[in-house]
């Protein structure tokens, strides 16, 4: 039954996080030498002539090295240390109209030319079922060219003694403050991609991601009551740098209420944080439900903005490809052609983004060889464009492609997966703090929590990390049981003031599913510190038996 | 790749075996195929076999383990794994719970092959779809859906003695079928070991019924209602739940099974009388392999919940010794006991209900208490008088497996389904369950 290799993370409340990994296991030294990129371009051009020569009408190749390292630790104690390598050649061609796919790990010239004709023959196969032939919108071959993520430290060079101290002291840090538990873990990816086409395209890209999340549970026995309160790092596109914790980047929360982070992360500060505000929950007051003005952080807007905004104007979603899997979306291509579907407030500006430094899904070009760019998603509040790859940009009239095109694997089929989807920061000068000091009756929300929403994306429900009370324009104390619940249209018409560029900021998700097999992909979202008036939040305690 | 028989695979491990120094070392051995076809507005969108396999092998020296992965069988690779696991064992960090590798174990085989499922080709994909989308054509409906089959072999070996080999095979077929407007909406999902048993135009047939039914939707108030939950309707809820059966949780006061004062809450009375779930690595219908994975232990009949009782938690090998109890395999299956009643038959018993089929996009809102949120999809009907009496709007709930598990009025046949998101296969039966908690509609088709 449908199963994949999953790294088991166990005690992080309750069950465990399944983080799925790729590939096999290798020795650190081993990853810093990669693949020339002459060999690559030789075997991508047996690719592309034994695709040509079987008849295929266009062919790309993914030459793909993925190199992981997980660091998993509890407590005091390192659980686990594993690398892990994936490497092998994915072979896309059109035949016919259709597409055919076909991959291997055997890079050797022959096996890498047997796996275009093979791609060749399936893509024949399906053009009989097919009813539409593929349109590609065009793209110019862009002849030999190379990207790399400007990292300053590469995680791959920084000894694993180093990396589990910093996690064993973020852990120490937190249970001295308070903790009864912590757990800490840190991601580390890097994926030589080179992608060549029968456009006349030779791409060689290196790309680095990193994630350190960080977890605090609280008990206290007498009351049979338990907290957990989560780092508020974001997966971030950077090297190890992200790491050095700069003063500079260091951000005061509204009312002083918690310390956040710009372009880089204090690990330990943040891991004392979370025990110190893990305890602290086990005693804060339950909210009271009903309507509230929300302030939102950045940490909590990602995936806010993630959920309804980025999925809904996936095209294929919005064509029905996902409706067996992730859904459809309510954001139909006739509200679109109106070009007055109200999505939002005039305020709300939202764009997509894959060249924003330091975001997860910042690449040169795509896995179709398009050059990435900048476009509005909403303007003004109006719906006006959505995420196309070559093969979807003539059903929305667009010239080009996107750029939305990505496989987690050398081995999985490319598809359209969302770009940095970033809510544009407020025109005038406003601060957090001045946006708090309007609000009557409201509630302070920093970080994500608890997220749910229906498979066309209009009802959701989100909770947070923390909480605070805002009573007369002051934050107050701090609340438990909070989640609020809103339809996606209305939300985003009740958006009354987004804080100004100085507070803009990135947030980010490192496991975003999608597609049947099932692939991962990495995405970032930024805004500034946003308020919504009058929405409905629900008390969450329950007494169970 | 070729499919290793278990000649084959014991070869292996005794090779990596004796290739090496440390104090102890494991090797596990997976891999087979993996075919599948993906359809979307009535037309094949994808399909593919996927041939693979893959050795760990994890190795220590005193409380320090290195572990690696390889895919590739060659004498030199084997070796090549084998010392990156000895050179992270010495590069990495003393692990004070580390617990050594178990003591030879008693495997006896389960049900888990089936030669049928094992013989499926690219021909018998196609034809699946094909009966979805024909059938949905001439409805004028719009079908969409993922069949995927699998043929594995299992290997298990430790340098105490421990040897597994076992070969297993599945299919799983989803399938939504949604009206051109997009006013209705229809799905289904059937699992199976043996491919005999699985139907694509009965499965098709359901999802087009719900389809066609489901338009119309009318809007009822949120709140409190006595439900009928469909299979899959439950699954995940219970399944998410049961993932919570972890002793160490409980112990430590951060699981909904923790004891105030200390302790966990072992025997006590958490559920309604009629709830029974056990695992049962040798059932018939939702046979998993004899033992853990991870802790290469054998597994046994577990009861899980006894006549509503909390009968067995899942201990790792480090909380099981602390504990002084004795360690079992972590359980791979999840059966709930039920009656011989139909859905049907629930229904005709039932004043005023909701009928769900399915349940998505569920999260935990709060581990205190397991309370649960998600949406109602794909088919939710309002009851009166025994009847379906038309459609309704989707639901979002909040509400705890427990409070779930309590409020049983009457329980259903058993049906095997597969969790999207939990870990075990399963067989659950339909159930009717009182105030049912509905917190908002949702606009969803």
């Amino acid at each position: 039954m449908e199963r994949r290799a999953f790294l088991n993370i166990s005690g992080i409340a309750l069950g465990s996080m399944l983080v799925p990994v790729f590939g096999n296991a290798i020795a650190a030294e081993e990853l810093l030498n990669p693949l020339a990129a002459k060999f690559k371009k030789t075997l991508a051009d047996v690719a592309l002539n034994a695709a040509t020569e079987a008849g295929a009408s266009y062919c790309d190749v993914r030459i793909g090295r993925y190199l992981n390292q997980f660091i998993t630790t509890r407590d005091l104690n390192v659980e686990n240390v594993v690398n892990t390598e994936s490497a092998g050649v994915g072979v896309r061609v059109i035949c016919n109209g259709a597409y055919g796919f076909a991959a291997t790990s055997d890079m050797s010239p022959d096996s890498v030319a047997n796996a275009a004709r093979q791609a060749v023959a399936i893509a024949k196969a399906n053009s009989k079922l097919q009813t539409e032939a593929v349109r590609l919108a065009p793209v110019k071959g862009v002849g030999e060219v190379s990207w790399a993520t400007p990292i300053k430290k590469d995680w791959r060079a920084v000894p694993i003694k180093e990396k589990a101290e910093l996690l064993i002291a973020a852990n120490k840090a937190g249970l001295d403050a308070g903790a009864s538990f912590m757990q800490s873990l840190m991601f580390q990816v890097n994926q030589q991609k080179y992608f060549a086409s029968t456009d006349g395209s030779y791409i060689d890209q290196d790309v680095h991601r990193m994630w350190m999340p960080v977890f605090a549970t609280a008990v206290d026995k007498a009351t049979n009551k338990f907290r957990s309160r989560q780092g508020l790092s974001t997966p971030v596109g950077m090297g190890y740098e992200y790491l050095d914790g700069l003063a500079k980047d260091k951000v005061k929360a509204a009312g002083g209420v918690t310390t956040l982070y710009k372009n880089s992360y204090d690990l330990i500060e943040d891991a004392r944080a979370c025990g110190k505000q893990a305890k602290e929950k086990l005693t804060a007051k339950s909210v009271a439900p009903g309507k509230y003005d929300l302030v939102l952080s950045p940490e909590h807007m990602y995936l806010t903005i993630h959920e309804s905004v980025g999925h809904p104007t996936e095209l294929d979603r919005v064509l029905g490809y996902e409706a067996n899997y992730a859904g459809t979306s309510f954001a139909t291509l006739d509200k679109w052609e109106t070009k007055k579907f109200k999505y939002g407030a005039e305020r709300v500006n939202i764009f997509a983004d894959k060249t924003n430094p330091g975001s997860l899904g910042a690449v040169g070009y795509d896995d179709e060889g398009v050059k990435c760019k900048k476009w509005d998603i909403i303007k003004d509040g109006i719906l006006v464009n959505y995420q196309a790859t070559r093969d979807q940009a003539h059903i929305i009239n667009e010239k080009e492609s996107h750029g939305c095109s990505y496989a987690d694997s050398w081995s999985s089929v490319q598809f359209q997966r969302m770009p940095n989807i970033s809510l544009a920061a407020g025109k005038k000068k406003l601060s957090p703090d001045q946006m708090v000091a309007d609000v009557k009756k409201g509630i302070y929300i920093v970080g994500a929590g608890s997220f749910s929403i229906d498979q066309q994306r209009y009802n959701f429900q989100f909770g947070g990390q923390l909480f605070y009370e805002i009573n007369n324009g002051k934050i107050g104390a701090q609340l438990e049981d909070v989640a609020y619940q809103s339809n996606t249209q209305e939300f985003w018409n009740a958006c009354s003031a987004i804080c100004d560029e100085s507070d803009w900021r990135l947030g980010g998700s490192f496991f975003d599913g999608k597609g049947q097999p099932s692939q991962v992909s990495t995405v970032s979202h930024g805004s500034s510190t946003t308020r919504f008036n009058g929405i409905n939040v629900i008390n969450t305690a329950r007494k169970i038996g | 790749m070729k499919f290793l028989t278990q000649e084959d695979t014991k070869r292996i491990c005794d090779k990596v075996m004796s290739m090496t120094k440390a104090d102890e070392c494991i090797v596990t051995i997976n891999g087979g195929r993996t075919g599948n076809i993906r359809y979307a507005r009535n037309a094949v969108s994808t399909a593919g076999l996927v041939e693979n396999a893959t050795m760990g092998v994890a190795v220590a020296y005193g409380k320090k383990q290195g572990i690696a992965t390889i895919n590739e069988f060659d004498d030199k690779s084997l070796e090549k794994a084998l010392r990156i696991a000895e050179d992270l064992a010495k590069l990495a960090p003393e692990n004070p719970e580390f617990m050594p590798a178990v003591s030879k174990q008693q495997f006896r085989a389960t049900d888990t092959f089936s030669a049928k499922t094992a013989a499926i080709d690219p021909e018998f994909r196609a034809q699946t779809a094909a009966y979805s989308i024909e059938a949905s054509r001439k409805n004028k409906l719009v079908s969409a859906g993922f069949f995927t089959d699998n043929t594995s072999f299992n290997t298990i070996a430790n340098s105490n003695g421990v040897f597994g080999h076992q070969e297993a095979t599945g299919v799983d077929f989803t399938c939504t079928v949604r009206t051109e407007d997009g006013r209705g909406s229809g799905w289904v999902k059937r699992s199976a070991t043996d491919v005999s048993r699985f139907d694509a135009r009965e499965a098709s047939d359901v999802a087009i019924e719900k389809a066609l039914r489901s338009v119309e939707a009318k809007a009822l108030e949120p709140g409190r209602y006595t439900v009928i939950l469909k299979p899959a309707a439950t699954s995940e809820l219970i399944g998410f739940m049961l993932g919570g059966f972890d002793a160490r949780q409980a112990d430590e006061g951060r699981s909904f099974l923790s004891k105030k004062g200390g302790g966990n809450r072992m025997g006590e009375k958490l559920f309604d009388q009629q709830v029974n779930i056990w695992s049962d690595p040798w059932d018939k219908d939702v046979g998993v392999l004899p033992w853990d994975g991870n802790t290469m232990l054998a597994r046994e009949r577990m009861d899980m919940i006894k006549d509503g009782r909390v009968s067995a938690l899942d201990y790792s090998l480090f909380w099981a010794k602390k504990q002084g109890v004795r360690a079992i395999g972590s359980p791979g299956n999840m059966i709930m006991g039920g009656t011989s009643k139909s859905t049907q038959e629930l229904i005709a018993n039932t004043k005023k209900g909701v009928l769900v089929t399915r349940t998505w996009y569920i999260r935990l809102v709060d581990p205190q208490s397991v309370l649960l949120t998600g949406l109602t999809r794909d088919g939710t009907f309002y009851i009166e008088n025994g009847k379906i009496k038309h459609p309704i709007k989707n639901f979002r709930f909040n509400e705890s497996p427990v409070t779930m598990l309590n409020n049983i009025e009457e329980i259903g046949k058993p049906e095997i389904i597969a969790g999207d998101e939990v870990q075990y296969s399963m067989m659950i039966p339909a159930m009717k369950v009182r105030d049912f908690n509905f917190t908002s509609l949702s606009d969803a088709v």
